[in-house]
């Protein structure tokens, strides 16, 4: 459990943090400037706020008022930051033993992470994702209660980071290793984080579930519309067929979706963009979108521009569709109407798949 | 074994080394710290200190000298002190030679350290910080490995300076045969009599064959430290 709450003053911008989080997977999103790295300095120790107390599994690691503050190399907390930061002089081994007791754990966390044919070499040898990968190691071989990550997959390519991805998943189920990430990706977000905190100019905006924040209307503005969208739960009722289509059940309602390389059981979470819905007020029929689900409209949130979030509910989850507010008049759009959502198979993309 | 050195010479070249063996090893330490307190975040009196050290530099050697004497010398402040104490003479004494070759490479090796010690980024010592290191554990692995190649070139800039040291020697201990007579001041009291010219000429080839033979020894380990053989 991290419990972090925080005032700093700087010349330009006030930060003022309040957050607990007991997830696996914590992610602070929000634009540059929000004061993500900031936090995550005062966690580490490396930065000292001007008030507030930070607490760890029920350790407080700093407290302004009680005079604590312990130094970063008594906080048992793993970094990794969003520049690789390996020592030059070392080898790749060298590097991720360096935070250990010493002897080579019997861990496959190189071979894992595609760096175990680099063991011996010095990191100026290394492309910048190969040295982001170590300095991932280098912070799990270290040990620490919590992992902080700062955009650790900036750096990497698509490809890469589709491999690591999964990685980090099992990192944070498998090894009890709760992780607190800084991200502006909201598809690592769905991938990765269970609990969102959006940040806007130091103040959180919102905290809680990433499935609770992302089918918000309310947080739509500082996801950005571009960005917003729910995650849904769904279970795979059918392997991928020969086309590539897997079938999943939503609510009762079957879906397909490429990109899901799972076994029939398998429990996936799907971000559907809001922009990616389609509304009818009827079931259409000869159309190419092979996704039409029959959902119930909870809400509408007219925002600033020309658009409005509508609020879908499927069974016991929520879907977020954004459309104009003249479609809105136009279709006579209410609360409470049984409606229906059409959403394109190749609108999902395998970044949107966790 | 004369290589056509006089016994004399020879003298003068072992004195030349003992000095500024011994001249580079104590200053050292001591630039090492200055450099690590001057790299350091600001902090009161820094800027003194800052003057402090680079005053052999910018400052006549003879004027060095001078100050040496009023300091160290026998009716110095802590001359004085440390011959009724101890029963220490500085001046005119070898010892006396090497702190004065001492202070007058101080300034040089300092800067060179601290540029050293600037160049090794508080980013990998935030990130050994986080992996479990102390600030002493983060020194000794981070730190003076990655500015050993300073500390080396400011080793042999020290020695160079120490070897060619002049006006503060002879003004602090003299040229006394044997005992603070140096290769510098041995050329200088050749250039004062008559049929000095031979032993000017060879005492010159010692002093370019050292210094040369410092910088290449200097470049080789240079060298062997970045390929990470050391």
């Amino acid at each position: 459990m991290l419990d972090v709450n925080i005032a700093h003053r700087f010349p330009d911008f006030n930060l003022n943090v309040t957050f607990q989080s007991g997830a696996k997977v914590t992610a602070l999103f929000g634009p540059s400037g929000a004061g993500k790295t900031t936090i995550l300095n005062v966690v580490a120790g490396l930065f000292t706020p001007d008030s507030g107390r930070v607490s760890l599994d029920g350790s407080v690691v700093f407290d302004r008022d009680k005079d604590v503050n312990h130094p970063p190399h008594f906080r048992s907390v793993g970094y990794v930051f969003q520049s690789p930061r390996l020592f030059p002089h070392m080898t790749v081994l060298q590097n991720m033993m360096y935070g250990t007791t010493g002897k080579m754990p019997s861990d496959d966390i190189a071979q894992v992470l595609g760096i175990d044919h680099l063991l011996s070499r010095r990191p100026k040898h290394l492309s910048g994702g190969e040295q982001q990968r170590v300095a991932i190691a280098r912070a799990v071989l270290r040990n620490p209660k919590l992992l902080l990550m700062d955009e650790p997959l900036s750096s990497l390519d698509a490809d890469r980071r589709a491999t690591i991805l999964p990685y980090l998943n099992q990192l944070a189920q498998s090894r009890d290793l709760p992780v607190l990430m800084v991200t502006h990706d909201m598809g690592e977000v769905a991938q990765l984080a269970d609990h969102l905190v959006v940040l806007r100019d130091g103040q959180v905006i919102q905290s809680g579930a990433v499935s609770d924040v992302l089918s918000d209307p309310a947080a739509v503005p500082d996801i950005g519309v571009r960005n917003a969208g729910a995650v849904v739960t769904a279970v795979v009722t059918k392997a991928p067929s020969e086309d590539g289509l897997t079938q999943i059940t939503l609510g009762g309602q079957s879906l397909y979706f490429p990109n899901i390389q799972r076994g029939v059981g398998a429990i996936v979470k799907v971000r559907v963009l809001a922009q990616d819905i389609i509304l009818a007020k009827t079931k259409p029929a000869d159309i190419s979108a092979l996704n039409i689900l029959s959902v119930t409209l909870k809400k509408i949130s007219a925002g600033h521009g020309p658009g409005a979030v509508i609020q879908l509910s499927v069974g016991d989850q929520t879907l977020l569709a954004r459309v104009t507010k003249r479609s809105v008049q136009a279709l006579k759009l209410e609360a409470g109407q049984n409606i229906y959502a059409i959403v394109k198979a190749t609108a999902i993309s395998r970044g949107n798949i966790g | 074994m004369s290589f056509g050195l006089t016994e004399v010479e020879w003298i003068v070249i072992l004195t030349s080394l003992k000095v500024a063996l011994w001249a580079t090893l104590v200053t050292l330490p001591v630039a090492v710290g200055f450099a690590l307190a001057l790299a350091r975040r600001p902090f009161w009196g820094q800027s003194l200190l800052n003057v402090f050290v680079h005053l052999p530099l910018v400052l006549p050697p003879v004027v060095t000298g001078y100050a040496l004497l009023l300091v160290l010398g026998r009716q110095g402040v802590i001359g004085r002190w440390l011959f009724e104490t101890f029963g220490v003479t500085l001046a005119f004494t070898q010892t006396g030679a090497v702190i004065a070759a001492g202070i007058m490479a101080l300034p040089l090796m300092v800067r060179a350290i601290r540029l050293g010690r600037e160049a090794v980024s508080d980013d990998l010592l935030q990130a050994a910080s986080t992996l479990g290191a102390s600030p002493w554990r983060q020194f000794l692995t981070i730190t003076l490995p990655l500015m050993a190649p300073s500390v080396l070139v400011a080793t042999v800039l020290g020695w160079a300076k120490a070897m060619g040291e002049f006006g503060a020697t002879i003004t602090f201990v003299a040229a006394i045969p044997g005992e603070t007579e140096t290769i510098p001041s041995a050329i200088f009291t050749a250039l004062q009599i008559p049929d000095g010219s031979s032993a000017i000429t060879r005492l010159v080839a010692v002093s370019i064959i050292l210094s040369v033979g410092a910088l290449a020894v200097s470049e080789w380990l240079a060298r062997r430290m970045k390929t990470g053989g050391v």
